[in-house]
C-alpha cells in the first residue's frame, strides 16, 4: 500500500498548527491516489499526543527516546533515516518552519531524495507531484516539478493549508525501536530562551500602527509616533525596522514575533510578506498604507491607500486631531 | 580568534561588485564560481557546487544566509553541511565562538529562542537582524579595487556538466505567475484631506474610536 507521513511537530508538549494542516492536506492527496496516511512523531513522553493524532491517520509511528525530550536535528536525522527507507513512502511532508528548515534539506540529501521547499500547493499527478511555492516575499508564484522519482520530500508553509474535519480513521500505533544511541552528538541543544517582555503588550492593543521597511530611517518613527497617539494606538512593526534595531523585538508582528488580532491594524509602508501576514491575518480590520498598488499587503486588507506615506501620514494625524478636538 | 575570511558567491561578472564590497568589509579572499553549466541549478546543486569549492580550502566555521530574497528555497546551507559531513545550525541570530566550539541562538516561531552547542567545524544559516554590517567606505573599495577575484567553473571543481545545472537538478520551475487576488481591499481614493475623513470614520466605526 501506498502511504503518505506527514512528521508531526511538537514543541514542550504542544502539538504545532502546521501538524494539523499537513495532516487535512496529506490526507487528500493520499485519498486521491489511493494511499494511506501515517504520521511519525518522535519524543520523549508523547503518548498524549499519540492519542489526539489517532483519528486523522490510518497509523501513529511512534519513535520514543528519552534522547528526544528536545528536538535535535542530528537525532531527528537519523531516525527519519531509518524511517523513510523502511518505509518507502511516496511523499514525506515536513513544515517549513524553524524546526523543519533545520533538518529537512539534510535529511532530503543524505537519502538523495527531491526536495521541494516552502509549498502552498501540491497537486498530485499520478506517482509524481506539482507543486506550488512563493518567490520575491510573495510578488510571484511559481509551479515546481520534480525531474527524478521518488520518495519526495516536501515541506509545507505554515497556515498554507486550511484544517478540514473528515470522519475518524483507525489510528493503529506502531511503537518503532529508536536507533538512537548513547554516541555523542556534534551538536547539543542547552536551553530555550523566552521572548523578553517589553514595556507594552502589542497583543492587547486595539488599534496597532505597523510600520515596516517604507518607514526608510529610524528619524522617521517619532512622525508615525504621533499619528498613533493621536488615535490612541499603539506602535508596532515588521521584521525589518527590529533587525535595523529601530524598535524592540516585543514590537514585531509575524512569525518570528507576536500574533495580534487587534480591531484595527494599520500598517504603514509594509509591502506584506507572509511572515507578517501570518501575524497580523486576525485583526478585525486592516487599512493598509502603501505606494506600491501591487503590494501583496493590499490582499490582506479591507482598505487600501496608494500614497506615499509621508505625505499621507501627517494628513492623517492632523485630521483625526481636528475631528477629535471638537 | 585569528584567521582569515573567504567569501564565495555562484554568479556571473556583476557578482564581482558584490564580492569586493565583501573584500572592501575586511574579507581576505574572494572566489567567484561561475559557468554557463550552473544555469538551472536548485537548492541541493547550487549547494553541491558550493561543497566541492569548499574542500578546497581550509575551514573553521562557515556562515551562509537562512534563505534567498528570490526563491527563498532555505536550503542551501543546511544541504553543503550534510554533504560536507559536518554539523550544522539553521535561523542563527546569535553566535559565540568558543575554542572548537559554537554556541547558537536559533530563532524559532513567536519569539522564542533555542541554544544549541556546536563542534567545530560547522555550518550556520543565519537570520537578518544578527549584526549591523560595518560601512564600506570609498577608500575600502579603492584599496580592493585591484584585488584578484578567482573565478571558478566545472572542471576546477572536478564536476561534470551534467551533476549541475538542470540537468542535476531534482526540482524545476515550471512556470511564474501572479498570485490569484484574493477579495482584495476597498481602494480609499480622493484628495488626501478626503481619504484622511474615511480613515477617520472607519477608525470610529471599527476601532472604537471616540
Amino acid at each position: 500500500m501506498k502511504e503518505i507521513i506527514v512528521l508531526a511537530e511538537h514543541r514542550r508538549g504542544e502539538l504545532r498548527d502546521v501538524t494539523w494542516e499537513m495532516l487535512s492536506k496529506g490526507r487528500q492527496l493520499a485519498e486521491s491516489i489511493g494511499a494511506e496516511i501515517g504520521v511519525a512523531l518522535l519524543g520523549k513522553g508523547v503518548d498524549q499526543i499519540a492519542e489526539t493524532l489517532k483519528p486523522k491517520v490510518h497509523r501513529v509511528l511512534l519513535i520514543e527516546d528519552n534522547r528526544l525530550e528536545a528536538y535535535n536535528s542530528e537525532t531527528y536525522e537519523k531516525i527519519l533515516t531509518q524511517l523513510i527507507t523502511e518505509r518507502k513512502p511516496l511523499l514525506t511532508l515536513i513544515g517549513h518552519t524553524a524546526m523543519g528548515m533545520d533538518f529537512a534539506p539534510g535529511l532530503a540529501a543524505h537519502l538523495k531524495m527531491p526536495l521541494a521547499t516552502d509549498c502552498i500547493g501540491i497537486d498530485a499527478a499520478g506517482e509524481a507531484f506539482s507543486l506550488t511555492r512563493q518567490l520575491y516575499g510573495g510578488k510571484v508564484n511559481a509551479t515546481v516539478s520534480f525531474l527524478k522519482k521518488g520518495p519526495y520530500m516536501v515541506t509545507v508553509r505554515s497556515g498554507a493549508f486550511p484544517v478540514i474535519e473528515k470522519e475518524v480513521l483507525p489510528g493503529e500505533l506502531a511503537k518503532i525501536p529508536s536507533p538512537l544511541t548513547d554516541e555523542g552528538l556534534a551538536k547539543r541543544f542547552l536551553q530555550y530562551v523566552e521572548a523578553a517582555i517589553g514595556e507594552v503588550d502589542i497583543t492587547q492593543a486595539d488599534i496597532l500602527v505597523s510600520i515596516g521597511r517604507g518607514i526608510k530611517e529610524a528619524e522617521n518613527i517619532p512622525m508615525i509616533k504621533e499619528f498613533a497617539d493621536a488615535i490612541g494606538g499603539t506602535l508596532s512593526c515588521s521584521r525589518p525596522v527590529v533587525d535595523k534595531k529601530w524598535l524592540p523585538k516585543d514590537r514585531q508582528v509575524g512569525t518570528s514575533g507576536k500574533t495580534v488580532k487587534p480591531k484595527v491594524y494599520i500598517a504603514i509602508g509594509i509591502s506584506g510578506a507572509f511572515q507578517h501576514i501570518a501575524g497580523m491575518k486576525g485583526a478585525g480590520t486592516v487599512i493598509a498604507i502603501n505606494k506600491d498598488p501591487k503590494a501583496p499587503i493590499f490582499s490582506a486588507a479591507q482598505y487600501g491607500i496608494v500614497a506615499d506615506l509621508f505625505k499621507i501620514v501627517p494628513v492623517l494625524k492632523d485630521k483625526v486631531k481636528e475631528l477629535r478636538g471638537k | 580568534l585569528g584567521g582569515t575570511v573567504t567569501v564565495l558567491s555562484i554568479g556571473g561578472e556583476d557578482s564581482n561588485e558584490s564580492l569586493r564590497k565583501c573584500l572592501a568589509m575586511g574579507a581576505d579572499d574572494a572566489i567567484r564560481l561561475t559557468d554557463p553549466a550552473f544555469d538551472g541549478s536548485d537548492g541541493f546543486v547550487t549547494a553541491k557546487i558550493l561543497s566541492e569549492a569548499i574542500r578546497k580550502i581550509p575551514y573553521d566555521l562557515i556562515l551562509a544566509g537562512t534563505q534567498a530574497e528570490d526563491d527563498g528555497y532555505g536550503q542551501v546551507g543546511v544541504v553543503l553541511a550534510e554533504l560536507l559531513g559536518i554539523p550544522h545550525a539553521a535561523l542563527v541570530n546569535r553566535l559565540e565562538v568558543q575554542d572548537k566550539k559554537v554556541k547558537v541562538h536559533r530563532e524559532l516561531e513567536g519569539g522564542l529562542e533555542e541554544v544549541f552547542e556546536i563542534d567545530l567545524p560547522a555550518v550556520l544559516t543565519i537570520q537578518t537582524g544578527i549584526n549591523e554590517p560595518r560601512y564600506v567606505s570609498i577608500m575600502g573599495i579603492r584599496k580592493v579595487a585591484k584585488k584578484e577575484i578567482k573565478a571558478l567553473g566545472t572542471s576546477d571543481l572536478n564536476l561534470k556538466t551534467e551533476e549541475v545545472g538542470l540537468s542535476g537538478s531534482d526540482t524545476q520551475l515550471e512556470k511564474i505567475f501572479l498570485p490569484p487576488v484574493g477579495e482584495g481591499a476597498e481602494m480609499l481614493e480622493g484628495k488626501p484631506e478626503e481619504i484622511a475623513s474615511k480613515v477617520f470614520d472607519i477608525l470610529k466605526d471599527k476601532g472604537g474610536l471616540a
